[in-house]
């Protein structure tokens, strides 16, 4: 028995919860902008992007984040490749990111009215000038609550990240447990973080929903 | 560095990964059915007159739905056998599984609840159904039927998230692919595979769930919609 919980181990638990914060940022922002790259293509006029696009996301969506992350950590290790845990967790966790907001994105992308590209289109605008100037700022409105609640999404697949050995939270809550035995205790502590990460994400995206939906009944 | 892919060495634990993925299938397929019945009464809970009952539904489902599954199953895993409960294994990942899944099925019937009008309700109560008739009539089996894509694509996902459970050694598909790859020195061609299989066993289940939708909801069969 390794004696009792002391602040040292909330320290370190801490500690962890930074890191688990770090790699969210890491993934989401490398994830947005390939998944920016991914709704593109989904939305595109060449059929080929679009059915290769399609393919990529039904795989990634078909297969655990825990097995993207092994084939890119084991996998590119076994290749040569010898990635540090922060950048294998990174990586994979842009992969699954990309494909599931590149999804989400082009639902909103396609949720604005057809008549929108076509007025933009009678005004002789290019098909990028379309995107960025008419359609891109009327779905971003739609597109923010889903977002919000995706980054919850995010933060807890994180914890998958310590299986790789990546001293997160989750690891950090595995190492300290291993030492003192009190699996209650530590690994409550550490749900109890991760809840005061995701729960006021979670409150804010049901805001913003409740939000918008307001402007859309105003407006019918 | 130059890499040759070795698929055919994987050839022999074949038997193994067939194994692997069944159970994995019919963990989910228990995780589901208990899930659903969790969810259905955590939804009923929520919109119970009961404050305190209500109030410990809403709990659950928050918690459950802002920690990670990891989390969860070290909490119950580890937590209870220090407690001296000691589960075997697939006991153990099964009920970490309908713990997590049940709280999802609870926000998503919960939703569907919310969609049947009020007037439906008091319509029934005006026709003297009892409030057992009520749930399952008019509000259970309508909702249930409106929310059925988004149900069973949170139980695809649970499949998925399953394995998760390897990491308290249950012998799941990914927790095959552990063992194969450290036998066998091919963890890529290993992890590559189960990827393979996993997406086999996702495209299968919605198959399954949409012709199991069909039989169910004859009305959605008709007319290519719910209600």
């Amino acid at each position: 028995m390794g004696g009792s919980f002391t602040i040292n181990h909330l320290v370190y638990l801490l500690q962890g919860m930074m890191w688990t914060v770090v790699l969210s940022a890491l993934a989401f922002l490398l994830g947005s902008v390939a998944g920016f790259g991914v709704m593109l293509m989904r939305t595109a006029r060449t059929r080929l992007l679009r059915q290769i696009s399609f393919v990529y996301v039904q795989v990634i969506q078909g297969t655990p984040l825990l097995i993207v992350l092994f084939v890119v950590y084991f996998g590119l290790g076994v290749v040569g490749i010898e990635l540090p845990p922060l950048l294998a967790a990174g990586v994979s966790l842009m992969v699954y990111c990309s494909a599931f907001l590149g999804e989400i994105w082009r639902g909103c992308v396609e949720s604005v009215p057809r008549t929108q590209w076509e007025a933009a289109e009678g005004l002789a605008l290019t098909r990028w000038q379309t995107l960025v100037d008419v359609i891109l700022p009327q779905a971003a409105r739609i597109a923010t609550p889903p977002t919000v609640g995706f980054l919850v999404q995010v933060l807890k697949s994180t914890s998958l990240a310590s299986v790789v050995g990546f001293v997160e939270l989750t690891r950090a809550a595995q190492v300290v447990n291993n030492s003192l035995f009190t699996p209650f205790l530590v690994f409550g502590i550490a749900g109890v973080l991760y809840f005061a990460l995701c729960y006021p994400l979670s409150r804010w995206s049901r805001s913003l929903e409740r939000k918008l939906n307001v402007g859309r009944r105003q407006a019918a | 560095m130059k890499y040759t892919f070795d698929f055919a060495s994987l050839q022999e634990y074949w038997p193994e990964f067939l194994r692997g993925a069944l159970m994995t299938l019919e963990m989910t397929v228990i995780a589901c059915v208990f899930g659903l019945v969790i969810g259905v009464l955590c939804a009923i809970g929520r919109r119970g007159k009961r404050k305190w009952l209500a109030a410990l539904c809403g709990a659950y489902v928050e918690v459950v739905r802002n920690t990670p599954y990891l989390i969860q199953i070290f909490f119950i895993f580890f937590g209870l056998s220090s407690a001296g409960l000691r589960l075997p294994i697939f006991a153990a990942a099964v009920l970490t599984m309908v713990f997590n899944v049940g709280a999802y099925t609870a926000e998503i019937v919960r939703a569907g609840m919310d969609t049947i009008h009020p007037g439906q309700i008091e319509a029934a109560e005006a026709l003297g159904l009892s409030v057992p008739q009520i749930y399952w009539d008019v509000i259970l089996r309508p909702s249930l039927e409106r929310v059925y894509p988004s149900l069973t694509g949170q139980f695809v996902l649970m499949m998925l998230s399953s394995s998760v459970t390897s990491q308290i050694s249950a012998e799941e598909l990914t927790g095959v692919a552990n063992s194969v790859q450290s036998e066998s020195f091919r963890s890529f061609e290993t992890f590559i595979v189960v990827a393979g299989l996993y997406f086999v066993l996702a495209m299968l289940l919605k198959l399954a769930f949409h012709l199991f939708g069909q039989a169910i909801f004859p009305r959605r069969r008709r007319l290519g919609t719910p209600l």
